[in-house]
C-alpha cells in the first residue's frame, strides 16, 4: 500500500473519566473502503469525529496525507475543507433548497465560480436520481433522499476522504437501499471511504476492509470475508452471532 | 492532572501539544489585559480632559451628595426589595394560573378561557404607569369600606397585573412548546388533562421558559422603583427628595446604581442558566 490518505495513530478520546478510544490505529489507503464494525457505544462514531476534528484527541495522531492533523498549530477549517462528512441524521440545512444545500461550501468556502459549481451539482443530483429536487426543500423528501442529498454535499467540495457515520441507521429499512446504492456508486468511483456502519451485508460487498472496534481499539481488521467470515477473536465471534441473531446479516 | 483509574498516560507528543495550548491560552490572555488596559486609560484621559468634566461630576457624581444621601436610599430601597419578592412570587403564581385556564379545554368553560384571554390582551397593552394610577389613586377614590389605602399594598397589585399578563404568555409559549407527543404519551398511559399537565407538560414547560422568566424578573426588579409614584417612599421617591433638598442630581445616580447593582446578579443568574439549557439541547441532539 502506498502512503495512506488517512492514517490514524494511537488515538485516545476520553469523555469525563471515560476512554472512549484507547489508541486506535487505522490506515485508509487510496481509494479504500474501511467499514468500521462494533457495538454500541465502542467508539465508531467518536472515531470518525475525531479524524473530522469535530472533537479534539486526547493523544495520538491524525494524518490526512502525510499532515499530521492533530496538531495544534494548523488551522482545523483548512483541514476539514479537504474531507467530506455525512452524519446519521443527514444534517442538510432547512432553510436552504437541496441544491443551495450542496452549492454552499464549494461557493461561500472554496470561493469557486457560482455558475461551475451549480452545474457541477446538478450532475451529481441527477446521478442520484435528483435533479428534479433541486429547488426543493429538505423536508419535503424522504429520509433517503436527504441522506443522498447530504453525500452528494459531502461530495461537491472533492474531499481527498468521504467519512460516513452510520448514514443508514436513521432510516426506514425500505430506504435504506437506495442510499447504500449511491455510497457503491462513489466507491466504485474510486473514492477514498471510511464508514461506521451497522450493515454487514453492505460491508461484506463494498468494504475493503473491516475494522472491528472493541474496547477502545481496534480489535482485529482485515479483508470482510476473514473478518466477517472467520474472526480470530473471540469478541468478534460474539459480536457478530449477536447481529445474525438480531437478523442483519 | 489525575485521570482516574484505567485511563491511559499521556505521551510526549500529547504533553507537548497541552503545552502549547497553554501558552496560547496564557498569551490571548495577556492580550486581552493588554488591550482592556490601554481602552480604559484612554477613556479615562478623554473623559476627564472633556471641557465640561468639572461641572458633570459635582452635578451628577459628588461624593459628599452620595455619601449622605444613601442611608435614606437604602432605606427606600428596602420597600422596592418587598415589593420584589412578595410581587414577584404572585406574579408567578398569577401567571400560572391564568396560562393554565387558558389551556383548558370543554365548552363550558369557555367563558373562564374569554377571561384569562382578556385579561392577558388587556394587561399586556396597557402601559404600566396608567395601571398605577388606575389602581393606586383610583380605588382608594372609590372611598369604599376596607379598601388599602397604602401605595405598598396598592403598587403591587398594580405590579402583579401587568406582569402576570406577560408571565402567563410566557408560560403559555412553555407550555406549547412542549412536543404533543409528550402528551400522546402520557395520555395513552391514562394520565388525564390535570395528571399529564402537572406531572409531563409542566416540568418540561418550566425548563425552557426559565430563561425568559428571568428576563422579566430583572424588568420587574426596576418596575418596582415606579410605585414612587403613588407616594411609596421608595428608593427613587427619597432620591427625589434629596434631589429637591441639595440641588444635585447625585442622589438619582446612586439610586440608579443600586438598581444596577441590584440587577447584575440576577443577570449572570440568567445567562447561567440559558447557557445550561443550550448545553443540554446540544448534548441531546450530538450523535
Amino acid at each position: 500500500m502506498s502512503e495512506p490518505v488517512l492514517d490514524v495513530r494511537g488515538v485516545v478520546k476520553v469523555f469525563g473519566d471515560n476512554a472512549v478510544l484507547r489508541g486506535v490505529d487505522l490506515a485508509v489507503g487510496e481509494h479504500q473502503v474501511v467499514a468500521l464494525i462494533g457495538g454500541s457505544g465502542s467508539g465508531k462514531s467518536t472515531l470518525l469525529r475525531c479524524a473530522s476534528l469535530l472533537e479534539t484527541v486526547d493523544d495520538g495522531q491524525v494524518l490526512l496525507d502525510g499532515e499530521d492533523v492533530t496538531d495544534p498549530r494548523i488551522d482545523a477549517d483548512q483541514v476539514r475543507r479537504r474531507m467530506g462528512v455525512v452524519f446519521q441524521a443527514y444534517n442538510l440545512f432547512p432553510h436552504l433548497s437541496v441544491l443551495d444545500n450542496v452549492t454552499l461550501a464549494p461557493t461561500v468556502v472554496h470561493g469557486r465560480p457560482k455558475a461551475e459549481v451549480r452545474d457541477e451539482a446538478m450532475a451529481l443530483l441527477t446521478r442520484i436520481g435528483l435533479a428534479e429536487k433541486a429547488g426543493e426543500y429538505p423536508d419535503r423528501l424522504s429520509g433517503g433522499q436527504q441522506q443522498r442529498v447530504a453525500i452528494v454535499r459531502a461530495l461537491a467540495v472533492r474531499p481527498r476522504v468521504l467519512l460516513l457515520d452510520e448514514i443508514t441507521s436513521a432510516l426506514d429499512p425500505e430506504l435504506v437501499g437506495e442510499v447504500l446504492a449511491v455510497v457503491r456508486e462513489v466507491a466504485a468511483q474510486g473514492m477514498t471511504i471510511v464508514m461506521a456502519t451497522h450493515e454487514m451485508g453492505f460491508a461484506r460487498q463494498v468494504a475493503d476492509t473491516v475494522a472491528f472496534l472493541d474496547g477502545g481499539v481496534v480489535l482485529e481488521s482485515g479483508p470482510p470475508q476473514q473478518v466477517l467470515g472467520d474472526p480470530v477473536e473471540a469478541r468478534t465471534r460474539q459480536f457478530l452471532s449477536r447481529v445474525i441473531d438480531a437478523g442483519r446479516l | 492532572m489525575d485521570q482516574g483509574v484505567g485511563l491511559p498516560e499521556p505521551s510526549a507528543l500529547e504533553l507537548s501539544r497541552r503545552a502549547w495550548r497553554r501558552s496560547r491560552a496564557r498569551r490571548s490572555t495577556l492580550i486581552g489585559l493588554l488591550s482592556t488596559l490601554v481602552f480604559a486609560v484612554v477613556a479615562y484621559l478623554v473623559v476627564t480632559n472633556a471641557p465640561g468634566w468639572p461641572r458633570v461630576q459635582t452635578t451628577f457624581f459628588s461624593p459628599s451628595v452620595a455619601w449622605e444621601s444613601l442611608p435614606l436610599i437604602l432605606e427606600g430601597l428596602w420597600l422596592n426589595l418587598q415589593v420584589l419578592v412578595l410581587g414577584g412570587f404572585l406574579v408567578l403564581v398569577v401567571g400560572l394560573l391564568v396560562s393554565l385556564t387558558r389551556t383548558l379545554r370543554g365548552a363550558a368553560l369557555a367563558p373562564l378561557r374569554i377571561l384569562a384571554t382578556a385579561y392577558v390582551d388587556l394587561f399586556r397593552g396597557m402601559p404600566l404607569i396608567i395601571v398605577l394610577y388606575l389602581v393606586g389613586f383610583g380605588f382608594p377614590a372609590l372611598g369604599l369600606q376596607g379598601m388599602p389605602t397604602s401605595p405598598f399594598v396598592l403598587g403591587t397589585v398594580a405590579i402583579v397585573l401587568v406582569y402576570g399578563a406577560y408571565v402567563a404568555e410566557v408560560f403559555r409559549a412553555g407550555i406549547e412548546s412542549v412536543h404533543p407527543s409528550q402528551r400522546a404519551a402520557a395520555r395513552s398511559l391514562g394520565l388525564n388533562h390535570r395528571q399529564t399537565m402537572r406531572i409531563v407538560v409542566l416540568p418540561q414547560a418550566l425548563r425552557t421558559v426559565t430563561p425568559a422568566l428571568l428576563n422579566d424578573f430583572i424588568a420587574l426588579q426596576k418596575d418596582v422603583g415606579l410605585i414612587s409614584v403613588l407616594g411609596a417612599l421608595d428608593a427613587v421617591r427619597q432620591a427625589q427628595i434629596l434631589v429637591g433638598q441639595s440641588f444635585n442630581f447625585t442622589p438619582y445616580v446612586v439610586a440608579g446604581l443600586l438598581f444596577v447593582l441590584l440587577a447584575i446578579p440576577s443577570a449572570r443568574v440568567a445567562d447561567a442558566v440559558s447557557a445550561r439549557a443550550r448545553r443540554r439541547q446540544q448534548s441531546g441532539s450530538l450523535l
